[in-house]
């Protein structure tokens, strides 16, 4: 899923400071499963805008909503009647959420509350980690299963390097190495040969080097016969 | 045994702390409360397992908020106790209410109602 | 012998069967050329080589191809290195042929230490290819006079390649493996990390040599005299990737605090000893931290003087 973490909350009262009307858009999709951006967020987060404005004596009036997804135009509309009543509108989810909001209603400005971080999974209760750095040709299989792109520092596809320590990367201890996690995996499996020779330079040309990316599914597309 | 408690307490029972939000305590403030606290059972007593533990945490969350807002987080507060500590509760209470009123009212009351 | 591949001094040194010797420098934090000329004054005529580091610890710096350009102009060899952090691989490239047209004939591979260890931590690193690959695309360049699309370049960059190897760091069983594929990709010359834990290094020469990979690489070993102590702390407890024996922080303690310079410089000699003598070691990379000016005299007590001329 998409993994995102709120923004402070001085933050996000700053980019709405004169905005007296607000509506707060939450996402029944990835934020809500990461608990960042769906009904029970959406909740949080406007009480507490309410009591901060209570608190400097200044008025407001949010009204919340949680859409079943925001990346889909067809749940997006469904607050089209509404959206142009309020001065500002605050979006819950990851950064594809406020952009569909734009680009469905021209007339409105539309606020991120939550800073999308990376593509990843929850490793207990409360923990995500980032698995995947989307760079559009997945090669996971090479290296035992785990993705070097999204989780070496340095996205080598020949590691570890010099700082890697005690199975922890040199950007810090809490951070794990891939690689050497990659390297134990194969020695266990006894297929380190796997991991010997020069693999070729990387085509970024799938990655977001490539420019924008878009995904056509013919069978999908209406108007194709 | 008759024991007296504070008449700014107002008692909301829930059947366990873990059923409390995070919503239910800022709502509490937004409205205009000068503090909440939410007293569950004993540590390791929880009769759902952890709801109280669960509500530690979520009390220290709304904590959080409050500071981030510039509110004194002592506003809210966690407290353990088992149902057979009467006096422990009245204790309590009275010890809350001291810490509020040390506080003051809060800051969110004067302001326009909800 | 051979052809050479490069006809670098250094190559020339290694070939003909002499002990390397090569300095390392910085280059200035601002454009100060009269302080690099400095400190390289010290290096001339004392070491083959001297690798010009490339933005080390991720801290910015004068360029190492400049560098590396003002070192031929002092009459010195540069070993210009190169990291995958800052370039991408048209930048990567064309710095490389800058650097054959500027007289650099002996290059360095480095994937770069991460940017969060320098003073801008907000950059974006760039790691579009890693060392492995850059090694393979020097020597694509070289050998088959193309770049990294198959096009052909016009006057190709010989250089002398190099890489570096760190046996201390994790998981070390792999270490050798990983040394062997550089040498693979057309490592012609390893510097390895610096050597503190001896007793770690020898194991791991001797799994070196057990796979011959000495007779398809020259070998140079690192060595870094220690200060003081507090160095020797600070570097074990804060340099990724550095293995540095108690015994060997002991040892400097058990000094006096003015006497510790030169027990860090005698530990240094006994390691330059034992290399020499060590099967696979073809040289030593003397890595003088801040500390060229020393560089004449440890040369001097090393026995390394004077450098061969080939």
């Amino acid at each position: 899923m998409i993994v995102a973490d709120r923004k402070s909350l001085d933050e996000i009262l700053a980019m709405v400071e004169g905005d007296k009307k607000i509506l707060l858009v939450g996402c029944k999709g990835c934020v809500t499963v990461c608990n960042t951006g769906g009904l029970k967020e959406v909740e949080i987060l406007a009480s507490s805008m309410k009591i901060a404005r209570k608190k400097a004596g200044k008025e407001i009036d949010i009204d919340t909503h949680v859409l079943e997804r925001q990346c889909d135009r067809e749940y997006v509309e469904q607050i089209s009647e509404t959206v142009n009543d309020y001065d500002a509108v605050i979006s819950m989810a990851c950064g594809v959420g406020p952009q569909f909001l734009s680009e469905a209603y021209k007339e409105q400005k539309f606020y991120p509350a939550v800073n999308t971080t990376f593509f990843g999974g929850a490793t207990e209760h409360g923990v995500w980690e980032e698995r995947c750095a989307g760079c559009g040709t997945c090669g996971i299989h090479n290296f035992g299963g785990l993705c070097p792109i999204a989780r070496c520092a340095k996205s080598l596809l020949h590691g570890p390097c010099g700082g890697s320590s005690n199975g922890n990367c040199e950007i810090n201890k809490d951070t794990e190495c891939i690689w050497d996690s990659i390297v134990r995996k194969k020695m266990e499996q006894g297929q380190l040969e796997d991991l010997l020779g020069v693999k070729g330079a990387k085509s970024w040309k799938t990655a977001r080097d490539g420019g924008p990316r878009r995904s056509i599914r013919e069978e999908l597309v209406q108007g194709n016969i | 045994m008759r024991l007296t408690y504070p008449a700014e307490v107002k008692i909301i029972q829930v059947p366990c702390t873990g059923r409390v939000d995070i919503i239910h305590l800022l709502n509490a403030m937004e409205d205009g409360a000068d503090g909440v606290y939410v007293a569950g059972c004993l540590e390791g007593e929880c009769h759902y397992i952890e709801g109280n533990l669960k509500a530690k945490r979520k009390v220290k969350y709304v904590k959080k908020i409050l500071e981030e807002l510039g509110i004194e987080s002592e506003r809210v507060e966690m407290y353990n106790l088992s149902s057979a500590q009467g006096a422990r509760f009245a204790e309590i209470a009275n010890e809350m209410v001291d810490q509020i009123r040390q506080l003051g009212p809060t800051p969110i009351k004067n302001s326009n109602a909800a | 012998m051979t052809e050479l591949k490069s006809g670098s001094n250094l190559e020339k040194v290694l070939a003909a069967g002499h002990f390397a010797f090569t300095g390392e420098c910085g280059p200035p934090k601002g454009a100060n050329v009269e302080h690099l000329k400095e400190k390289l004054s010290h290096l001339k005529g004392n070491v083959d080589a001297v690798n010009m580091t490339d933005n080390q610890t991720a801290v910015v710096r004068m360029s190492s191809i400049a560098g590396s350009a003002l070192m031929i102009e002092e009459g010195l060899e540069p070993n210009f290195q190169m990291v995958c952090r800052d370039r991408n691989r048209l930048a990567m490239m064309s710095d490389i042929l800058g650097a054959y047209a500027l007289g650099i004939r002996n290059m360095l591979c480095l994937s770069g230490d991460h940017q969060t260890f320098g003073n801008h931590p907000d950059a974006k690193n760039v790691h579009d290819i890693d060392s492995m690959q850059l090694i393979a695309m020097v020597k694509k360049m070289r050998d088959e006079g193309k770049f990294l699309n198959d096009e052909d370049i016009d006057v190709p960059p010989k250089m002398f390649i190099g890489a570096a190897a760190n046996p201390f760091a994790d998981p070390y069983e792999y270490r050798v493996y990983r040394l062997a594929n550089k040498i693979e990709a057309g490592a012609d010359f390893i510097q390895t990390q610096c050597i503190f834990n001896m007793e770690k290094f020898r194991d791991f020469m001797k799994k070196t040599v057990d796979m011959g990979l000495h007779e398809k690489c020259y070998i140079l070993a690192g060595v870094t005299p220690m200060k003081n102590a507090g160095m020797a702390n600070f570097m074990s407890k804060f340099v990724p990737g550095m293995d540095i024996p108690d015994s060997l922080i002991k040892r400097l303690k058990g000094v006096d605090k003015k006497d510790q310079a030169e027990e860090g410089i005698k530990f240094a000699l006994e390691q330059v000893e034992e290399f020499k003598e060590m099967e696979g070691v073809a040289g030593v990379h003397m890595m003088a931290i801040e500390w060229e000016h020393m560089v004449p005299e440890i040369a001097k007590r090393a026995n390394v003087l004077p450098r061969p001329v080939v």
